[in-house]
Order: C-alpha cells, then sequence, then structure tokens
C-alpha cells in the first residue's frame, strides 16, 4: 500500500465556502494591520508603556515558534533517524514551519516599532540578549527552510519550465538552472537537514529564556530558571500532534482518505514525550515550592491549572492509550488537545505570567490586535491550501509509482 | 514494538542531553560576575533623601526644559491637584514626583521622585537584542536611537518598569526614559534635576560617596530615617539611591532582591552557547545518529 504513494500535487477546486469565509478573515486582518503601519502600534493595539507585548509577540511569534516544530522533529525522524515510512509526512510538516516561520517573520515585523531596520540584528550584536539569539536563529532557521523545500520546486518543474509571453527566451536556461539544483542539492541537503534540528532546538529553548529577565515581574508559577528547558521540550511534544492535526485535516479537506496507519504509528511517540516534559514542569514546580500559588484562586492559578490539565495531562492519558490512538477521532482530538496545551503555555508565559509594579488597567487585546492575529493564521491555511495543490507535497497513491528511499527531499 | 519506542525515546533523549548540558553547568556565581569589571570605582550617582523633598516638581520642569520639551510656566507646577493620582515618567518628562500621606506627621507628606534607577548592572542592556543601550563610566545608562528597532525588549526587562515608548508615531517611535543629563554632566554641568532642586533633596557625586554621606545621616539622624539606603544593594547597586522615614514599600518601590538585573538569563544564554560547543558538539551528534541509521536502513534492504 505505502509502496504506491507518491507526493504529487493536489487536484481540488480551490474555493470552497470554508475557504471563502477564510479569506474574509484574512481580508479584515490585514486591514486592521494597513492601519497599524499607517498610524502606529498605539492605534491598532492596547500596548502601553505598563504592557509593552501583548499576542503579536505571545501568540504569532512565541506560539507560531513552537508549533512549526512539526517540521524539525519530522525531519529528525524522518532524515536522521531515517525512519522511511514517515517519509510520507515530512513534506506537509515542512510545508507548515515554512509557513509558521514566515508568519513569525511577518508577526515581528508587524510588532517592533521600526520595523524597517528589522535587520539590524544581523549587523548590531548582543550576545548577552536571548531576543538577538531568538531572532538571529529564526532568521537562519527561515533560511534553511526555504533551502529545504527547494527540491520541491525542483521536482515540480523541472523539464516542465514553460514560462508565458516574452520569458519564454529564458525557458532552457531556467531549466538548466534546477537541474543543477536538484543535483547539487541532493549531495549537501543532509547539512541543511541537520543544521535546521539543531538550529530549532537552540532558538526553541532560548524563547524560554526571553521572559526570565523579566524577573519579579513574571508570576512564579512561570518563572523558573529551566524556562529553556521546558519550551524545547512542550516543542518536541507539540511536533507531531501538529503534523497528524494537519494531515488529518488536509485529507478531509480534500476529501483524501486519511494516512492513518502512519499517524497512529507516529503518535506512539508523543505520550512518552509528553511525559518527559510534564514531569520537568512537576519536577521544577516542587523543586521551587511554586505550588503553593495554585491555592490563591485568580486568573494565574485557573490559567495555569487549565494548561497543565486539559492541555498536558488528559492528551498524555489519550496518546497512551492505543483505542485513541488506533481511532482518527480519537487522534485529532488528543493532537488539538496538546496544540491548544503549547498555544495556551506560550500566551500564559508571555501575557498572562507578566505583571508588571505599575499599571492602570489589565491588558486585554485589541478587536485589532484580535484581527491581525486571526488574518495571519487564515493566510496561512490559504497560502498551504495552494502550495499543496501547485507542489507535490501530499503524498496520495498512485499506480506503479515506487517510493524513493534515502532524503526524499529530493527531485526527479 | 514497545522496544523500539523505548529505544527512540533513548534517542531522543540523548540529543536532548547535548543541548542542555549547558544549562547543568549554571551557577549563580557566574551570574554575579556579569560586566562587573568595565564600572568605574569612581561612577557618579544622586542621592535622594525623600525626608526633604517639598514636591514642588520643579526637577519635572527642568527635566522637561533640558531634554527640549514644551514645560510650560513653572508656576502651574505648584498646582498640588497632579498628587492625587500616581503618575509614572512618559514620553516628555522623565522625571514624575509623587505623593504619600505621612501617619507620623500628617501635615508632612512624603514625596517620592521617580526616574531612571541607572542600574550598575542593566537588564535593559543585557536585553537590548540590537545592543543599543549601554552603561557608561560615568554610571549613566544611556541608549542609541539609531539603532533601535523598537522591540520593546528593555521595557519587559526593566525591574523598575522604567523606558516608555511612542506608541502613537507610525515612523520613528522611540524608547525614552532619563539618561542622566549625560550630555550636561559631561560638560561638568549638574543633571538638570539636581541643579534646580531648591531644597538640596538631590545629591550629585562619586556613588560611593553618597553611600558614605547617607550612612552618616542614618547615624546621626536614626529618628528620621530607616535604616535603608534603597538602591545600594537592589539587582546588583543602582546610580541613583534612596533614604526614607518609613518602609519603602509603601511608596511604591519594587521589591527586588540583590541578584543584578539581567538575573540568569545571560548565564543561561552563555550556557547554552558556551562557545559553541553545545551547538556544535549537537551538530555532530546528529550527524552520527544519521550516519549509523542510514547505513542500517541500507542493511535491512540487504536482508529484506
Amino acid at each position: 500500500m505505502e509502496h504506491n504513494l507518491q507526493p504529487i500535487p493536489v487536484k481540488h477546486k480551490y474555493f470552497t465556502p470554508g475557504v471563502i469565509f477564510i479569506a474574509i478573515i484574512a481580508a479584515i486582518g490585514m486591514t486592521f494591520l494597513l492601519g497599524r503601519f499607517l498610524f502606529g502600534l498605539g492605534a491598532v493595539t492596547n500596548l502601553d508603556n505598563f504592557y509593552p507585548w501583548g499576542i503579536w509577540i505571545g501568540l504569532d511569534v512565541a506560539a507560531g515558534v513552537a508549533l512549526a516544530a512539526g517540521g524539525f522533529t519530522t525531519a529528525a525522524l524522518g532524515h536522521i533517524w531515517h525512519r522511511d515510512k514517515y517519509e510520507v509526512l515530512v513534506r506537509p510538516a515542512l510545508l507548515t514551519a515554512l509557513l509558521g516561520y514566515t508568519f513569525v517573520a511577518f508577526g515581528v515585523f508587524t510588532d517592533i516599532g521600526r520595523w524597517y531596520y528589522i535587520w539590524h540584528p544581523l549587523i548590531m550584536w548582543n550576545g548577552n540578549s536571548a531576543l538577538f539569539e531568538v531572532g538571529i536563529c529564526v532568521m537562519f532557521y527561515l533560511t534553511v527552510l526555504y533551502i529545504e523545500f527547494l527540491p520541491m520546486v525542483t521536482e515540480r518543474f523541472m523539464g516542465k519550465v514553460n514560462l508565458p509571453g516574452f520569458l519564454k527566451a529564458f525557458n532552457k536556461i531556467v531549466d538548466k538552472i534546477l537541474h543543477v539544483l536538484d543535483r547539487t542539492l541532493n549531495k549537501v541537503m543532509w547539512i541543511f537537514i541537520i543544521a535546521g534540528v539543531v538550529l530549532s532546538c537552540l532558538h526553541q529553548s532560548s524563547l524560554g529564556t526571553l521572559m526570565i529577565i523579566a524577573g519579579e515581574k513574571m508570576h512564579p508559577l512561570w518563572q523558573t530558571p529551566v524556562l529553556p528547558l521546558l519550551f524545547l521540550l512542550s516543542a518536541f511534544s507539540v511536533g507531531f500532534p501538529m503534523v497528524i492535526m494537519e494531515s488529518l485535516t488536509a485529507s478531509k479537506s480534500f476529501g483524501m482518505k486519511p494516512e492513518k496507519e502512519v499517524l497512529t504509528s507516529l503518535s506512539r511517540f508523543v505520550g512518552p514525550l509528553l511525559g518527559v516534559y510534564l514531569a520537568a514542569k512537576l519536577g521544577d514546580m516542587f523543586i521551587r515550592e511554586s505550588f503553593v500559588y495554585l491555592a490563591e484562586i485568580n486568573t494565574a492559578s485557573i490559567m495555569f491549572t487549565v494548561e497543565m490539565v486539559i492541555g498536558v495531562i488528559i492528551p498524555l492519558r489519550m496518546f497512551l492509550s492505543p483505542a485513541v490512538r488506533e481511532n482518527t477521532t480519537g487522534l485529532y482530538i488528543a493532537s488539538m488537545l496538546v496544540i491548544f496545551g503549547v498555544l495556551l503555555n506560550r500566551f500564559n508565559n508571555f501575557v498572562i505570567a507578566y505583571d508588571p509594579p505599575y499599571t492602570d488597567a489589565s491588558y486585554f487585546p485589541s478587536v485589532g490586535e484580535i484581527f491581525v492575529t486571526l488574518g495571519f493564521v487564515a493566510l496561512e491555511i490559504l497560502l498551504y491550501r495552494a502550495f499543496v495543490m501547485i507542489f507535490p507535497i501530499i503524498s496520495q497513491p498512485v499506480k506503479g509509482a515506487i517510493q524513493k528511499a534515502k532524503y526524499a527531499i529530493k527531485g526527479a | 514494538m514497545g522496544k523500539q519506542t523505548r529505544r527512540d525515546f533513548l534517542k531522543v533523549s540523548a540529543a536532548l542531553g547535548g543541548t542542555v548540558a549547558g544549562l547543568s553547568a549554571l551557577s549563580p556565581k557566574e551570574a554575579k560576575a556579569a560586566d562587573m569589571k568595565n564600572l568605574s570605582e569612581d561612577r557618579m550617582g544622586v542621592l535622594v533623601d525623600t525626608t526633604v523633598c517639598i514636591g514642588c516638581r520643579r526637577c519635572e520642569w527642568m527635566c522637561k526644559k533640558t531634554h527640549g520639551y514644551d514645560a510650560g510656566d513653572i508656576e502651574t507646577y505648584s498646582d498640588e491637584e497632579v498628587f492625587n493620582k500616581m503618575r509614572r515618567p512618559h514620553n516628555e518628562g522623565y522625571t514624575v514626583v509623587n505623593r504619600y500621606d505621612n501617619p507620623d506627621q500628617p501635615y508632612h507628606p512624603i514625596n517620592v521622585k521617580v526616574q531612571c534607577m541607572h542600574c550598575d548592572q542593566p537588564a535593559c542592556v543585557s536585553a537590548c537584542i540590537v545592543g543599543a543601550f549601554s552603561k557608561k563610566e560615568d554610571g549613566s545608562v544611556i541608549w542609541d536611537t539609531g539603532m533601535c528597532i523598537g522591540c520593546r525588549y528593555c521595557m519587559v526587562a526593566c525591574p523598575f518598569q522604567i523606558p516608555t515608548f511612542e506608541y502613537d508615531k507610525a515612523i520613528e517611535p522611540d524608547i525614552r526614559k532619563c539618561d542622566f543629563c549625560h550630555e550636561r554632566t559631561a560638560e561638568g554641568l549638574l543633571p538638570g534635576c539636581v541643579e534646580i532642586c531648591p531644597v538640596e533633596a538631590l545629591t550629585y557625586g562619586k556613588r560611593r560617596d553618597l553611600i558614605a554621606i547617607a550612612e552618616k545621616r542614618m547615624e546621626l539622624y536614626p529618628d528620621r530615617y530607616i535604616n535603608k539606603i534603597y538602591g545600594h544593594t537592589e539587582v546588583g547597586g543602582t546610580s541613583w539611591m534612596y533614604m526614607a522615614s518609613r518602609d519603602f514599600h509603601e511608596f511604591d518601590f519594587p521589591k527586588l532582591k540583590n541578584n543584578p538585573a539581567p538575573g540568569v538569563s545571560e548565564s543561561i544564554q552563555h550556557g547554552i552557547f558556551a562557545y559553541f560547543v553545545p551547538p556544535i558538539a549537537l551538530y555532530a551528534l546528529l550527524g552520527g545518529i544519521m550516519w549509523v541509521s542510514k547505513n542500517k536502513e541500507k542493511k535491512h534492504g540487504e536482508d529484506e
């Protein structure tokens, strides 16, 4: 069965009622985004001198980076550990990471006051800054992701270059470039695959270091020197659930048969990974004795409890159960819970836990902030749909096709 | 099936071990040592005596004037209405005075001036992504607006919540805060607020001399002061220091410990990167795993 699976562009109508709805959300979001660039951060956001960071950093950037973890975890499993069985998942995961990180970059671009200086960290270095580390690693990793994606471009267009109009003259040369790329990439791709995983480990953990400097301003339920480790472990845990969720969503949306066997097999890893995360989180809690803050009922303690129970403990139990893993619906729900847990964890760390000593009123995101965030997510979905219809990303049964072994990110 | 899961899991843990090896090497000692070496023994500071301050707010007026903002008429500053609300430094006024009730002497309320504390080991300097902030030899913490990308991480990092941002500007929004009148003091002048203070509530001088002065005052007038200089040891010491008649927490001073303002963030950062050994080791480890598992795959293929 698996042996005649091959990634090919999906043939399907692009616009459906659901897609049109998502496009409208994207349009509203981009309108607010325009307002931000025309009139400044204050005009669109509820940010102020008490709360300098809101959901654009907490969700668009911090949660965005975490949820793009499927890219590096799947690449590690498929290419470094050479589990060819999971090969069919690597390309979709890579695309998600690519889009995810692109939008993380957009998120940063939107949030910083002087967006036109976004290149400054490339030449102005401050090695003491956790933000600098995150910024540089994300820039490098984004480049690596685009390189890793190139084979899908060469595979799609090699020998089929057909530029319109006067550009026809370039057909031959473009094809030649694609051929050269294909040959070279094949030989050097392993360098980028490993670099991608290393860079991910680095910035996923440094993302956790980011809020440590806020010191006493951060609620003790979250403030701990092991935040980098916790962020890394939670990124490991959410990678595969993201891949599972996307795979199931895509097959539903395109009316294809879900790759259930592979996904069930992949889901075995999630339980142990979540278990390690939970152990680290609880261990830290007992060493720092921060559990005393759970005795008082307030926003922080409630959010922390929701994060842990719904986002970690329940899905952990679900992923340990073979019955859930064998069942598409169960798998989908369990994956969504892990995703929700990590999303909430990042939001809690960056927004809920931040408790400045002087305030007027507490921060709540403005309509504009919410719509820009939703707009980015909507755009990501629209682009994902377009990409899988243009490029050979999703594996589908093809008569007589033989799956390629070794690095599957490779041309024809 | 189960056996394989465990083996995968061990491999993942091994890879993880490489990344976090740096973390375990952390010790609080490293954090304390950070960047102290560049500080001059002769660095300057200001001692604020809140028992002397009369709340005339001339310092606020002078601060605006010095930094080129519309300061308005100095007479309007005697309006005491403003004390009804607690205020914070803002974009066009790097210092404000707040008033607190004094239960011991109801007719002598306590006035507290607020501005950047100019930490000896500033969190903003450590945090700034482009290194726009710097601690100068004279004790001031200043920043280069031209480098700033407006990320506002300095605001997240500052334990005193001092830097402010121009949210209403679409182009060239600035980070703003007290710059210790860096340009004035370079010319031998006093900081604006110190110069104008009519009651000498503010004393400008070498930081170590100020500590000696404060200790002397506390010794001479034990009834007037509590035995504490705020800023002497907080977050590793600040250039601006305060004396008061009552506990500092009554005047909204944040409760801070004596470890440096950047906390453990720098040592974690340096741990993860320690001479690029952890990342390179992880790279090598993953490369090894890739090579071994590739060969294994080949063998499997032959077996089949």
